[in-house]
């Protein structure tokens, strides 16, 4: 990798760049052996302590460890996931159109709400269903997970809207149409592809906070790898977790890849110079922007 | 409003938690990740490369499955973190730390590349040109994406309420637990304290980042 903040290395510079990579590299390795040899040493690579995975103990076959993890635990996950995410997507579109209207007073609930809901906790909103309305687990997780993404995702759309060039709603009202039809036909559109890297970051977001559902009860992923070390014993999970966690960082980051890939291939089709502003990172000096390098949404996405 | 009057101490001192766990986070957090950050833009793949798997695992791990970790998992390797407070900071500054490596990252990447060029042709070092002129000028630039990562840190530390830390939400949810009856006002009075902090936060984001778009 070439950057500006160093030369381009001549030969001794090269000579001591690669010793250092060596170096560095070799006592990464000797810090990882001896992590390994002080986990083995805790008995952590007995089969005693994985046999859970493909022969558990108390008369328990593997299949009914995988289907309570996999299965129920991820399965309740993603549906927690999937019912929010459009309801939030499209409450989050409309809540944009509403704050992008041009009189004052009906634009002031649009923004308390999107403020209102951008500035509390998720876990706030799911004890509100929880405790405050009485609802049953599923029901409060998924309203935490629509109403804070909900906000976050009217101020995504929103920016991508400010982000269009003024030419384009020019154009729009030149050729005739009216506010609204310029609104679906022309700038939506646009924002929305604009916008899709973040609106995809988003709903990674929303998955990953779907995980908070373990806090107000409701049996996913980490709960059903909970529920799994306390049935065989405390002792299992290491490597429940290190399957429940693999499988949060193999769908999140697929996502995350998906809205890199989206990020390159989306940038010559939209329109004017600002959109591909936004969609290439900038020749800064960090070099190549890499994975996950670009830019988070409203500063809502962490 | 009356309840949320009498049990005002249990908020204030609910309060006073969630305070002390953002401002110790993110005071961590801000250091490992400006860290975290120089690693990887510098010269040293070994360190480009642990930066680099650093904050890609941390950022698509949700907090919870750190806090998890630490609670649940750590102790069968034999490490047995501090309970309650000191967990709950360790969690959030390694999770925050991978978005503040971000921000800072995307703060150098906006420098104009003629700085750094010049920084280099009058003869200083790697260290040198990030230290005294790259980092100084992405600071401005940073500070409102950053202001948003500390606020994104203050609603997550709500997530401690789950791993035995009495913080806001969780002397909220005592609150709400005693009064079933009203629960939603008790869980309003949380709400409350919350956007104490975040509302004039964002919008001074939003004034700063104003400020420095005027200012380039």
């Amino acid at each position: 990798m070439s950057s500006v903040l160093y030369d381009e290395p001549g030969p001794v510079a090269r000579r001591r760049e690669r010793i250092g990579s060596v170096v560095g590299g070799l006592l990464v390795v000797a810090l990882l052996v001896l992590a390994f040899r002080y986990a083995d040493d805790r008995g952590l690579f007995g089969a005693d302590r994985w046999d859970v995975l493909y022969d558990p103990p108390k008369n328990q076959s593997a299949e009914a460890v995988w289907t309570s993890m996999v299965l129920r635990g991820l399965g309740a996950t993603l549906r927690a996931a999937a019912v929010a995410a459009p309801l939030a997507l499209v409450l989050g579109l409309l809540l944009a159109m509403w704050r992008t209207t041009r009189i004052a007073w009906l634009r002031a609930p649009a923004t308390v709400v999107i403020e209102l809901f951008r500035g509390l906790p998720v876990l706030l909103m799911m004890l509100f269903g929880l405790l405050g309305f009485g609802w049953d687990a599923f029901a409060a997780v998924v309203f935490g997970l629509t109403v804070y993404n909900m906000a976050i995702i009217a101020e995504i759309l929103r920016a991508g809207l400010a982000s269009l060039p003024k030419g384009q709603t020019e154009a729009a009202y030149a050729i005739g149409l009216s506010r609204w039809q310029t609104l679906l036909l022309v700038q939506l559109p646009q924002a929305v592809r604009t916008m899709l890297p973040s609106l995809i970051a988003q709903l990674v977001v929303l998955l990953k906070d779907s995980s908070l559902g373990f806090i107000v009860g409701y049996p996913e992923l980490l709960r059903a790898m909970q529920t799994n070390a306390q049935y065989f014993g405390n002792k299992y999970y290491v490597a429940l977790f290190l399957v429940g966690a693999g499988i949060y960082l193999v769908v999140n980051i697929s996502l995350t890849r998906l809205a890199v890939w989206l990020q390159r291939r989306g940038g010559p089709k939209t329109a004017g110079k600002v959109a591909r502003d936004v969609t290439v990172a900038p020749a800064g000096i960090g070099g190549p922007g890499g994975p996950g390098g670009f830019a988070s949404g409203a500063g809502g996405t962490v | 409003m009356d309840l949320i009057a009498d049990n005002l101490p249990a908020y204030l001192s609910g309060f006073r938690v969630t305070l002390q766990l953002t401002l110790l986070s993110g005071a961590f957090a801000l250091v490992w990740g400006t860290v975290l950050a120089a690693m990887r833009v510098s010269p040293l793949s070994t360190l480009r490369g642990l930066a680099v798997t650093y904050v890609e695992l941390l950022r698509n791990t949700p907090l919870t499955l750190v806090f998890f970790f630490l609670v649940f998992v750590a102790p069968q390797f034999g490490v047995l973190p501090p309970l309650g407070f000191w967990t709950a900071v360790i969690a959030l500054s390694a999770y925050t730390s991978a978005f503040v490596c971000e921000a800072v990252r995307s703060g150098i990447n906006g420098i104009p590349v003629g700085q750094a060029e010049a920084a280099r042709a009058i003869g200083l070092t790697f260290s040198q040109t990030l230290g005294l002129v790259v980092l100084p000028q992405a600071v401005r630039s940073v500070v409102p994406p950053l202001i948003n990562v500390l606020i994104a840190l203050t609603k997550n530390t709500s997530v401690a309420a789950g791993f035995a830390v009495v913080e806001l939400l969780a002397s909220g949810r005592r609150i709400a637990l005693a009064n079933p009856s009203e629960a939603t006002l008790a869980l309003v009075g949380v709400g409350l304290f919350y956007l104490v902090i975040t509302i004039p936060a964002g919008y001074l984001a939003g004034v700063l980042e104003r400020k420095v778009a005027f200012a380039r």
